[in-house]
């Protein structure tokens, strides 16, 4: 299939962009596993009284939270190419159109496989052992993929919307940190004081990191923040996928 | 086919303005038409509807035969465009620069390599070919540019201000490898605010000026209505400018342009020159400086609207900056 060899095409140029950015290479590589080490060993006493507690309670809060960071480059990504002209290049070509946001879409699963994977591994490095099974393991993957790419919608926008790569990075993180740290990502949500625990078990992320938590440890449930992180998904790219296709034709047609 | 490219009252409005306002185009096969025109004349706009990067507002266009709305996929399949700002992925070599696009236009993964081989070889980029973009000095780029247009040996190839941002030399080079497409039969439209690069490139030439097509024809058709030549005076005094304007009005026949102590006027009598000179000494008016150049594009502006061309504002926000 002619479309999806050219999809693939561009999901390897994605791929191939991150060897010459050594900052987006550090924010796949350096970032997570310091996140992970910083959280555990400095707020692992504090929080579960000893960093081997708090090891398989953060370790799922940071494959979640890092791959909120992650989606900020298909915004960056997509900017670039609007800011650069390079878009322009492949709306000139015989391609479909959605092809080169599917195939930044899809080098965006790419990488998350590869974060989420080197995560387990540092994971596994510093006394993580998976409770449950392979099965559980590869849904939690499946789950936080699923929920990446409805994600990347809202980034779409951010990049459709931002006037420079900076300020998608700037508006991208600007807004992840809060949703990102009044979660459950990182600590239990009844140590909060009450007016925010609404608002923490509300929250998708919460519902990701504690479906994650589940799949990956024995105790804790995972069926149910599992469905209501998948219906959040649902939702966003219900809400966000039209919006942003419907923001980048208007960019497109201001000339 | 006679024709590569035919278009007919298009219009593209942005908002209240009116960037193209019914233009009128024909190019026929294997001919270099240039579109000249200020900043903000409509060119760009002009170039990235018959792209199919933009929907005209009104009216038609008909590139390689096909209709550029309804058509628009097959005009991809024959068009190559190079913008006004080299589109190349900057964190991408060269050689995946031309390898994707290769790519994307169908070819295997092998003959896309051997292609954007080819194409370096063509452009003076193999020692470069495993750089990053990012690395390339305008010239390179540029070239790179191009040549990610022609991966697919296109019919019919738009270059936007190919020679913005360029020294003298890689303009030349650059227009060499215009002449060497047209004469492989290519058909090139190009859009320049340089007289000197459209009358270098282009067989027709057509001056757009707030959207509207206001001239057109080859360039000495072009340089014979402008007069050819300018005839630029400067006075010693910047105070007697406007007075020596006027005397040099009322010999020449045509309003000059004064700037400062600089008056410019395009005249097509060079020995008018003595004249000037004669009637200026007999008033007074001291003369630094006297003689005549060939024609720029604000002498082409400034004969055929009497206003002139390159200082003027850019009416569509933005427009020509896309």
């Amino acid at each position: 299939m002619k479309a999806i060899d050219q999809t693939l095409a561009l999901a390897w140029r994605s791929l191939v962009q991150v060897r010459r950015n050594p900052w987006e290479l550090g924010d796949y590589s350096i970032q997570p596993i310091l996140f992970l080490v910083l959280f555990l060993f400095v707020f692992g006493g504090a929080i579960a009284g000893s960093p081997e507690n708090y090891l398989a309670f953060v370790l799922p809060g940071v494959i979640v939270m890092n791959m909120l960071f992650v989606t900020v480059y298909v915004g960056h990504g997509l900017n670039t190419d609007l800011t650069r002209g390079v878009f322009d290049r492949f709306r000139a070509l015989p391609i479909p159109r959605w092809a080169p946001l599917a195939g930044r879409i899809l080098a965006d699963v790419v990488k998350q496989l590869l974060c989420i994977a080197l995560l387990l591994v540092v994971g596994y490095l510093l006394g993580f052992r998976l409770e449950t099974s392979w099965a559980h393991l590869l849904a939690m993957v499946a789950l936080v993929l699923a929920f990446a790419v409805a994600f990347s919608w809202v980034m779409v926008l951010v990049g459709v919307i931002a006037r420079d790569p900076e300020h998608v990075q700037l508006f991208g993180f600007t807004a992840l940190f809060p949703i990102t740290f009044v979660s459950s990502a990182f600590v239990p949500v009844d140590t909060m004081p009450t007016w925010l625990q609404g608002f923490v078990q509300a929250n998708p992320v919460s519902l990701l990191a504690d479906a994650a938590r589940g799949l990956m440890n024995a105790d804790g449930p995972a069926l149910e923040p599992a469905l209501g992180s998948l219906a959040w998904a649902l939702g966003i790219a219900l809400v966000f996928a039209p919006l942003s296709v419907y923001m980048l034709n208007r960019r497109l047609a201001r000339g | 086919m006679d024709n590569a490219i035919e278009a007919e009252g298009l219009v593209r409005a942005f908002g209240a303005t009116r960037a193209v306002d019914g233009v009128d185009l024909r190019v026929p096969s294997g001919q270099v038409l240039g579109l000249l025109g200020p900043n903000g004349a409509g060119k760009t706009t002009v170039v990235r509807m018959l792209a199919t990067l933009l929907a005209p507002t009104a009216g038609t266009a008909h590139v390689g035969g096909f209709d550029m709305v309804r058509e628009a996929a097959r005009v991809r399949e024959i068009i190559g465009l190079t913008g006004q700002y080299a589109s190349v992925d900057e964190k991408l070599t060269g050689r995946e620069n031309l390898i994707l696009i290769g790519r994307l236009l169908g070819l295997k993964r092998r003959e896309a390599r051997a292609r954007a081989d080819e194409l370096l070889g063509d452009f003076d980029l193999r020692e470069a070919a495993n750089r990053p973009a990012q690395t390339y000095s305008g010239g390179m780029r540029r070239r790179l540019d191009l040549a990610a247009s022609l991966v697919g040996r296109p019919r019919i190839l738009f270059l936007d201000e190919p020679s913005t941002g360029l020294d003298p030399r890689a303009r030349r080079d650059l227009w060499e490898r215009v002449r060497q497409l047209q004469a492989g039969g290519t058909t090139v439209l190009l859009t320049t605010q340089y007289l000197e690069e459209a009358d270098a490139l282009a067989d027709t030439i057509v001056v757009l000026d707030h959207g509207r097509v206001i001239a057109k024809g080859t360039a000495a058709e072009l340089k014979a209505r402008v007069g050819g030549r300018t005839l630029f005076l400067v006075v010693a005094h910047t105070e007697q400018a406007a007075a020596a304007g006027d005397r040099v009005a009322g010999i020449v026949g045509t309003q000059p342009r004064v700037d400062g102590e600089t008056i410019s006027v395009p005249v097509s009598n060079p020995s008018l020159l003595p004249a000037v000179l004669r009637d200026l000494d007999a008033a007074g008016i001291e003369v630094a400086e006297l003689g005549l150049r060939g024609a720029s594009l604000d002498d082409v502006f400034l004969s055929l609207t009497g206003r002139s061309g390159a200082s003027r504002e850019e009416p569509g926000a933005g427009e020509d900056a896309a």
